[in-house]
């Protein structure tokens, strides 16, 4: 199983009363808010859930792995994701794969 | 940006919406992310990106205070996996 937008605005209809069209714009304007801050730089801290961390990466040399040719990897900002304590704890105590 | 901020911006872009709806959508959505892999599910969001679980095995540790070596069981620990878009926006090398 996996959650999708489409699952989460659901919720939100049925818990929040949001209509639809609502609760769609709604995880639309959340996820969009959070890569906007991303986008500007700013590091995005959910407290209970995690932080998203910008790190930003030297140039370095790659390789291509299927032809062993050597390319050069340039200097890049990607994003972490560090989960919060509580997240860890409560996804420590499932028991599975995770597949 | 914190979660409070989140909120605030949020409310801008949600003129429609009370304040208090505004904060109960987006602890909502944290709940749900949190509820999804604590069941071992993924999350998947396009443009955004994925979580999902990453099996760690057992492994003996050591007591940092004591240097007494500890049973450490297997875990599960969230992993996310930026998007494309995410990825293409935050990179500020490709402008």
């Amino acid at each position: 199983m996996s959650l999708t937008k489409a699952d989460i605005a659901d919720r939100l209809f049925e818990e929040v009363g949001l209509n639809k069209r609502e609760a769609k714009e709604f995880v639309d304007a959340y996820f969009e808010a959070i890569k906007t801050a991303l986008e500007s730089g700013e590091n995005v801290k959910l407290s209970g859930f995690g932080n998203f961390q910008l790190r930003d990466k030297n140039p370095r040399p790659g390789r291509n792995p299927k032809t062993g040719e050597e390319i050069p990897i340039s200097a890049r900002r990607v994003v972490t994701f560090r989960p919060g304590q509580k997240l860890r704890a409560r996804v420590e105590a499932y028991v599975g794969s995770g597949d | 940006m914190t979660k409070s901020e989140l909120i605030d911006r949020m409310a801008e872009t949600q003129r429609h919406l009370h304040h208090l709806d505004v904060e109960l959508g987006v602890k909502s959505i944290l709940e749900q992310m949190s509820a999804a892999l604590a069941d071992g599910d993924r999350i998947e969001i396009r443009g955004f990106g994925s979580f999902s679980l990453h099996y760690r095995a057992p492994r003996m540790g050591r007591n940092p205070k004591t240097g007494e070596a500890v049973a450490l069981p297997g875990k599960n620990v969230p992993h996310f996996k930026p998007g494309k878009s995410l990825r293409e926006r935050v990179d500020y090398s490709r402008d």
